[in-house]
């Protein structure tokens, strides 16, 4: 079954499902799952998986709950599956898709079901500043008070030192994520900005301001996904199929890369996956990358071979990364305004792809897009996870 | 309260020990065991001179708990003049300003609190190298 080009047996999307990301005082983590998780099944025509593996970084420093995998099993009916979480800060969800993708690939399993969970607004506040900085090196980086936007602070100021940006240099980003943003009904923050409202944003940690940091909220992406030799998805939709799922790790903390604006892990990562699926950039028609912070879209569109190096922050400064451009990211707004829901990211990324490769994204549709790529960062680029989808029919 | 913890970090917080690789001599703080250049052990101890310049620094604005009362404060990455890089604060800072490059030196400070009853938590922060008037 290994269609030529792709070094993966034939990986199809059953079904997905995803909420929107926001501040859902009135439900549980339980809950936001299970709403993403039956969206999938339904989308599914009803599939039971035979194991669930949950993406999510967050939970036991914020709700007190450990053990998601039983949890999430038990309240979704499906008591007796295999069920575990895995979790690589920002990275979670990303890792527990590639674990899925392992487990189809390797025979054992042929429905599994990844749920990327997160519920951060039980806390404000200090406490969820603290838990998201634990994802860093916690004797070497947190102590001193490091946060994950220092963290991205530190290397925007190195990178605009080094490449010479101009000042709002990396405006193209935010406001290309938020205009994308009014075209999706789920996002948190549906409204377009403008140059003067990014100029005039307060400062997180010079030179990132507010709107070059995504908003962190409760969510949850869903994706069920089959062997293609034992169950075909059924119904009218157009298939998808997993081309290249892989993950590469560098040094935990920024001050150990030995080249922190090199990205080194993402571009393993990022080049492993176009080797697997047999492509290179070019052939990608829309990335979706984690631009948690807008410095870190620039490094990953330069490590994935999408710009040279130091010359990332010119495809947003020259609308190249549009949906119309020549390499559309965050289509339905990305972290920075479809709203970041810490280690579900990579789940929500997946099943983005996958609505824009079905023709299902409505307003915020890329035109003829048919190979997707998703890039999840956990923490400053420590961890990244890259999955490369595509039209199963055009192959 | 994390009392073991914080001890048995004593020396890289107060001396800036860190390690040799005995076989390729490459310097590495913090200390790691395996050497991060050639894979081999190293276990060998080493001081730093605590002098290095600024990669790049910012400001922390939102603190996360434990360091609310310090904020605002700048955090830098140094480049060691050894060769590695250390995440620390810039402390003493007074007028003079902050850039890439800048010559820093370690100093010893506390950086916050075990607790509400807890120790004091003291380890290094950097601080721009006097000039002579």
């Amino acid at each position: 079954m290994h269609a030529p080009g792709s070094a993966l047996p034939e990986i199809l999307v059953a079904g997905v499902g995803l909420t929107p990301i926001g501040e859902h005082w009135e439900k549980s983590l339980r809950s936001i799952a299970l709403e993403a998780m039956t969206a999938a099944v339904e989308d599914a025509g009803g599939l039971r998986p035979q194991a669930l593996f949950v993406g999510n970084m967050l939970a036991p420093a914020l709700s007190a709950q450990t053990h998601l995998g039983v949890l999430l099993a038990d309240f979704a009916g499906w008591r007796g599956i295999e069920a575990a979480t895995y979790e690589a800060a920002g990275a979670s969800g990303g890792i527990a898709l590639r674990q899925a993708v392992l487990a189809l690939a390797s025979g054992e399993m042929d429905r599994v079901m990844v749920v990327g969970v997160e519920k951060l607004t039980d806390r404000i506040g200090s406490s969820v500043e603290a838990a998201l900085a634990a994802a860093a090196d916690a004797d070497f980086e947190a102590v001193q008070g490091l946060t994950p936007a220092a963290q991205a602070g530190l290397l925007m100021r190195r990178y605009i030192h080094e490449h010479h940006v101009p000042e709002h240099g990396f405006a193209g980003f935010s406001l290309t994520a938020h205009a994308n943003a009014v075209g999706n009904p789920r996002a948190l923050y549906r409204r377009a900005i403008r140059l003067e409202d990014y100029a005039s944003a307060p400062m997180l940690s010079d030179p990132l301001n507010l709107f070059d940091a995504a908003p962190v909220a409760d969510g949850a992406a869903a994706i069920l996904l089959t062997r293609g030799d034992r169950h075909r998805p059924a119904g009218e939709r157009t298939p998808i199929r997993i081309l290249a799922s892989a993950v590469a790790t560098g040094p935990l903390a920024l001050h150990d890369q030995p080249d922190p604006l090199g990205f080194e892990a993402a571009l393993i990562s990022a080049g492993r996956a176009m080797a697997q699926a047999g492509m290179a950039a070019r052939d990608i028609d829309l990335f979706e990358l984690h631009d948690v912070f807008s410095i870190y879209a620039a490094l990953a569109l330069e490590s994935a071979g999408f710009a040279e190096r130091g010359q990332g922050w010119r495809l947003a400064a020259e609308g190249e990364i549009s949906r119309t451009g020549r390499i559309p990211i965050s289509t339905l707004g990305g972290s920075k305004a479809r709203g970041d829901a810490g280690g579900a990211t990579g789940v929500y990324q997946a099943v983005e792809v996958v609505l824009q490769l079905q023709g299902r994204a409505g307003e915020a549709q890329v035109p003829e897009a048919q190979v997707g790529m998703g890039q999840c960062l956990g923490g400053a680029g420590a961890t990244v996870a890259t999955h490369i989808l595509a039209r199963a029919d055009r192959l | 309260m994390e009392v073991s913890r914080h001890w048995r970090l004593r020396q890289q917080r107060y001396a800036l020990v860190g390690e040799v690789c005995p076989h390729c001599d490459v310097k590495i703080f913090p200390p790691r065991d395996i050497c991060p250049d050639c894979g081999r052990e190293a276990r060998t101890e080493y001081q730093f001179s605590g002098r290095g310049e600024v990669y790049s620094y910012t400001t922390v604005h939102d603190a996360p708990a434990g360091h609310e009362a310090y904020a605002p404060y700048t955090v830098a990455v140094i480049r060691l003049e050894e060769g590695p890089m250390v995440t620390a604060q810039l402390t003493d800072l007074g007028d003079q300003p902050i850039e890439i490059g800048t010559p820093v030196e370690m100093t010893t400070r506390k950086i916050g609190e075990d607790g509400e009853r807890g120790m004091l938590v003291y380890a290094y922060k950097f601080r721009p190298v006097l000039r002579p008037a």
